[in-house]
């Protein structure tokens, strides 16, 4: 059975959705830069969902204003690694909270092979699983 | 901006009216208080003016579908020193927001050091941070012809000039460049570097003040710090300003508030050495004759402690 046609990555807001137009992620950096967080780009091809900590693309930004100037970094990413995943994160640094608050896909690779499922029998009827993403067979560089 | 334009183009009118659009727009209200708080400029007046009515008409010309580029705004302000140069690039902001022409109306102050780096490689990414901070609102770059030293042929301030450039013409919709200096400097900045001259439409001159100009500003800064001159001290004042812009470093407002700012320090001590006295609220107000008058500019010709 297909759970998931295309293999699409769902990771982060709005995953399940067709990938959003310039429009919409201008809306969605607005609303985080209203309120007070840093919005930063990163970047990856290796999308196993334990990989929390993607390359990042440049500096977080803080003190800005306005979504453009993130808008221009996304293209200046979206044009180096056109075959990466690329996010855009908003991280609240408010005390209590000190966390990414928004964590959403902008740039896809054309190719999503998707993840392979790995069953280990172990002691008695034991399974361990394991997650394996098809690309990451591959050495980096390579693998979209 | 395309997408409303398309909208707009969907349901063409007839006729648009001019004077509802410019009620609509609270232009009056932005152009009055830009009167009433800034004295003399008319030059800088005239043409936030025509450049008010300019978006207001392309506005009504999107209506009928009668598009046109996004006019350039960039502009560069040359005057002496105190000329209003800055008070008015941070009010540029709120008056560009206010007309719809920028989407936050912020105003970033930069000068060379936040734009050019110490070493190479580093002037892109410091100049580009700067840049999207400014993004939806204004850049303004006080004393521009820092950036470009002809003297030293390896400086980065060029690399720096060409990135401006760059964002200056393809990012026009996404912010406002000011540039600001003195006169005879911005014009010799602007010799070497032709490209940066022909991409800033709008070229300003702040004129120095006239002398009643002067004591207009000293009377609304004044107002604004809840003080006010006494008739014999107005007086004072203003043969204090014709002996003071005689003087050498005359700055304009900015030797006006430093020298409200003195008066106000010898308010404070006249009313301190005749304390026990009871003071009325006028008392804490007024600034009388003999505070101006304690001015070196009239004892001896010169100025206080080497102070512009």
């Amino acid at each position: 059975m297909m759970t998931n046609p295309g293999n699409r990555l769902t990771q982060g807001q709005f995953s399940f959705l067709p990938d959003l137009t310039d429009a919409q992620i201008t809306g969605q950096i607005k609303y985080a830069l209203g309120k007070g967080w840093a919005v930063s780009v990163e970047y990856t091809d290796d999308p196993h969902p334990r990989n929390t900590y993607w390359e990042m693309f440049g500096n977080p930004m803080f003190d800005l204003r306005d979504p453009a100037g993130i808008l221009v970094e996304i293209d200046n990413c979206r044009k180096t690694f056109p075959d990466h995943y690329v996010r855009v994160m908003a991280f609240d640094s408010a005390r209590g909270w000190e966390t990414p608050r928004m964590s959403f896909i902008v740039n896809r690779p054309k190719q999503e092979p998707g993840f392979g499922l790995v069953r280990q029998e172990s002691e008695g009827r034991v399974v361990r699983y394991t997650v394996r993403s098809y690309a990451a067979d591959k050495p980096e560089q390579e693998r979209y | 901006m395309t997408r409303t334009m398309q909208t707009e183009t969907n349901n063409p009118v007839d006729a648009v009216d001019l004077e509802a659009e410019f009620r609509a727009s609270n232009m009056q209200e932005v152009l009055d208080t830009l009167d009433r708080e800034l004295i003399g400029l008319q030059a800088v007046k005239t043409r936030i003016r025509e450049i008010a009515a300019l978006l207001l008409v392309d506005r009504l010309r999107r209506r009928f579908a009668l598009t046109s580029e996004t006019p350039t705004l960039h502009m560069c302000f040359a005057g002496n020193p105190g000329t209003g140069k800055t008070t008015v690039a941070m009010r540029m902001g709120e008056i560009l927001k206010r007309l719809g022409y920028v989407r936050e109306g912020h105003l970033v102050t930069v000068t060379r050091d936040d734009l050019v780096g110490q070493y190479i490689g580093h002037t892109a990414p410091k100049t580009r941070e700067v840049i999207k901070k400014a993004m939806g609102g204004v850049l303004f770059i006080d004393e521009a012809y820092y950036l470009y030293k002809p003297e030293n042929e390896r400086d980065y301030g060029q690399e720096s000039i060409e990135i401006l450039l760059q964002v200056m013409e393809n990012n026009r919709d996404d912010l406002v460049v000011i540039l600001a200096g003195y006169r005879d400097k911005m014009d010799r900045f602007f010799q070497s570097n032709p490209g940066m001259r022909s991409r800033i439409a709008h070229h300003i001159d702040f004129p120095d003040y006239a002398p009643e100009e002067l004591l207009a500003i000293a009377r609304l800064m004044l107002a604004n710090q809840n003080y006010r001159f006494s008739a014999e001290g107005e007086q004072a004042f203003a043969e204090y300003l014709e002996l003071r812009m005689k003087m050498e470093h005359f700055a304009n407002a900015r030797s006006v508030r430093n020298a409200l700012d003195r008066a106000r320090l010898r308010q404070a001590n006249r009313l301190f050495e005749r304390r026990g006295r009871p003071l009325t609220r006028d008392d804490l107000m007024t600034l009388e004759a003999e505070e101006v008058l304690a001015s070196r500019v009239f004892r001896e010709g010169r100025l206080d402690q080497g102070r512009a």
